[in-house]
């Protein structure tokens, strides 16, 4: 009787969160514009996506300003928190502090600020100043996502590579590196989705005639949305699907070894 | 044997807290030193002060004549095994000992034959391609004794390298490590806080308490001959008691006039205040008014190897601690005697931070 429960429950609840998803990937495929009736299976909504320079080139801004400022925020992140390791334990607190109140601060605030700030400098806004609000604001996520990877334990592994006659260079690039990289990693990726998710900061921050995935949806949206967006939003979640599917493969297979390791 | 390393009137303090106060020491050609001491006594920092990781504030330390002071860890002819063994965990054994012999750009081949040497010295045959997470704690401890070893030091450091470990293991691995000097033949110095692992192994014995060295000696000085009463308070149980000299050869404890082999010539002047030590296993327990003095048993703890027991003073002003294999009841009225040797006479702390030291104990 419980289990039931449990398994409407949990059925309910998926519906809820998928449902929503199967009806887009749905329509994508359908051969008319409505969004009510399904008329017939046609991929005439993938062609038109790949065949217009609007939506063509709101993808490529959109990934490759996900990917460039996920690097530039990787490298300064990271980088930022090498330094800080070596501060006081007073000033880190303080400067982690200071790193936390963009994570909280709400998106609009950080949209209009940079706006203005954009406005008093003169600077004209376009695909660069996208570009550097999104490495701003992804900065604070991947020293987040680092910080922890610096501890007492690296700091002893530091400096038996030190013992063992190392340079520092050296014990950076064969011990402390391999140390950090789940952390640069999961940061990296945490920067990538944030920037190709964002759409408050890019609205603010991008000049006319620019448009990322978001935006143009938004601005479609006044107009009337086409299927070939459904199209585009099946094509992004298929692949974030392959994604993570193919990231738990490789992870159960290495808890498996792992297990047959502990077994031995 | 020759001189090795020498550290002259080092001082270092973090943030104003002074760690280190004036410490002298110094270390000969293959011996096994230990620095004994509670936690925070400065031990581990002298130890980093050798190994380069940390730069004295005053004092000077050489090594073979040379002052060290600005040569940086790894130009030091120093290995060291670290408390949590800091072993590289992406590495597998055999990567973990080639470490340090690819930086000095040595063949393969040569590193082949000496990480199979080292891990047949440290019995793990065999366990190149294991990795760090398949050993078990007593496996770590020796791979990073290998991994140290490997590279040929004139000196292996060693901190807390047992701390981690359960008590039968422990045992094993003071063993291990005796062995292990002996084939090497190279210099250690050991850091801990367990008294028994610094008696066991070590040539010689530093006591360290806040910053200062206490007493250094072989662990039999150390043990029979404490020259402060935090020594013989931190090296095994006894009893501290406070005396006053009589004369040459006798002292007064609790009113009752003990025989000991201390006088003037140690520096005791009669009517001086003194401590005395006396060992647990020191006291020997005779039929009651046939010892020196009498008491009654208060307590009885069968601790292994033998009885452990509080016995009461007869004018209930002092409780000793005895130790004895033979089984005695609790209510017992006993006699009590001690050897003149083996009574320890020392000098009463004399400057205020060593009172207040003694308050602390």
């Amino acid at each position: 009787m419980k289990k039931t429960f449990g398994n409407i429950y949990i059925l309910i609840i998926m519906l809820f969160l998928y449902l929503p998803i199967m009806a887009l990937i749905v329509l994508s495929f359908n051969e008319a514009k409505s969004m009510a009736v399904f008329t017939g299976f046609s991929l005439k909504w993938y062609d038109e996506l790949f065949n217009s320079d609007l939506m063509i080139s709101a993808m490529f801004n959109t990934f490759t300003i996900a990917i460039v400022s996920a690097l530039i925020a990787t490298v300064v992140g990271t980088m930022a928190v090498i330094g800080m390791n070596a501060m006081k334990k007073k000033s880190q607190n303080a400067l982690m502090g200071f790193n936390n109140i963009p994570l909280l601060n709400a998106d609009i605030v950080t949209g209009i600020s940079l706006m203005l700030f954009m406005l008093i400098l003169q600077i004209p806004r376009g695909y660069g100043t996208i570009l550097f609000s999104h490495t701003t604001f992804c900065i604070p996520y991947v020293i987040l996502s680092v910080k922890p990877r610096v501890n007492k334990r690296t700091e002893s592994l530091y400096e038996a590579a030190l013992d063992l006659g190392a340079t520092g260079r050296y014990a950076f690039r064969k011990i402390v590196f391999p140390e950090l990289w789940p952390g640069i990693f999961s940061g990296f990726l945490l920067s990538f989705t944030m920037s190709v998710d964002d759409f408050i900061i890019t609205y603010f921050t991008r000049g006319a005639g620019i448009n990322t995935i978001s935006t143009l949806i938004y601005s479609q949206v006044k107009v009337g949305i086409r299927p070939s967006l459904f199209a585009l939003s099946t094509i992004i979640f298929v692949a974030a699907l392959v994604v993570l599917v193919i990231i738990n493969i490789r992870q159960s297979k290495t808890d498996k070894r792992n297990k047959m390791v502990f077994n031995l | 044997m020759g001189e090795l390393i020498r550290l002259e009137s080092i001082v270092k303090s973090y943030d104003g807290n002074i760690v280190l106060d004036g410490i002298n020491l110094s270390v000969s050609e293959n011996e096994f030193v230990t620095l004994l001491g509670p936690s925070g006594c400065g031990k581990t920092t002298t130890l980093r002060l050798i190994g380069g990781f940390e730069k004295p504030d005053e004092g000077r330390i050489f090594f073979d004549g040379k002052e060290i002071n600005n040569v940086p860890a790894n130009q030091r002819p120093v290995n060291t095994v670290f408390q949590n063994y800091a072993l590289f965990p992406h590495m597998n054994v055999g990567e973990n000992i080639a470490f340090g012999l690819r930086i000095k750009n040595k063949t393969d081949q040569y590193i082949k034959d000496k990480i199979e040497y080292v891990l047949k010295l440290v019995n793990l045959k065999g366990f190149e391609t294991r990795s760090i997470h398949q050993l078990s704690g007593g496996q770590q401890q020796r791979i990073a004794m290998a991994r140290a070893i490997v590279n040929e030091p004139r000196v292996l450091l060693l901190d807390e390298p047992l701390g981690a470990l359960d008590l039968k293991l422990r045992q094993e691995m003071e063993y291990e490590l005796v062995r292990l000097k002996k084939e090497l033949g190279i210099t250690f110095i050991y850091v801990t806080h367990d008294q028994e692992e610094a008696l066991t192994m070590s040539d010689k014995v530093v006591v360290m308490n806040e910053g200062r060295i206490q007493q250094e000696g072989t662990p039999e000085q150390i043990y029979n001959e404490p020259e402060n009463a935090f020594v013989a308070d931190f090296i095994g149980d006894s009893n501290i008691l406070p005396g006053k000299m009589i004369r040459d050869y006798l002292v007064m404890i609790n009113g009752i006039e003990f025989p000991c082999i201390d006088g003037s010539e140690q520096g005791f002047k009669p009517r001086q205040k003194v401590d005395v030590v006396i060992r647990p296993e020191d006291i020997e327990i005779k039929p009651y008014g046939k010892g020196l003095f009498n008491g009654t048993i208060i307590s009885k703890l069968f601790i292994g190897m033998h009885y452990e027991m509080l016995v009461e003073s007869e004018d209930g002003k002092i409780e000793w601690l005895l130790q004895n294999y033979d089984q005695h009841e609790v209510g017992e009225k006993i006699g009590m005697y001690v050897k003149p040797e083996n009574i320890q006479i020392m000098h009463k702390p004399r400057s205020e931070d060593e009172e207040a030291l003694e308050l602390d104990i």
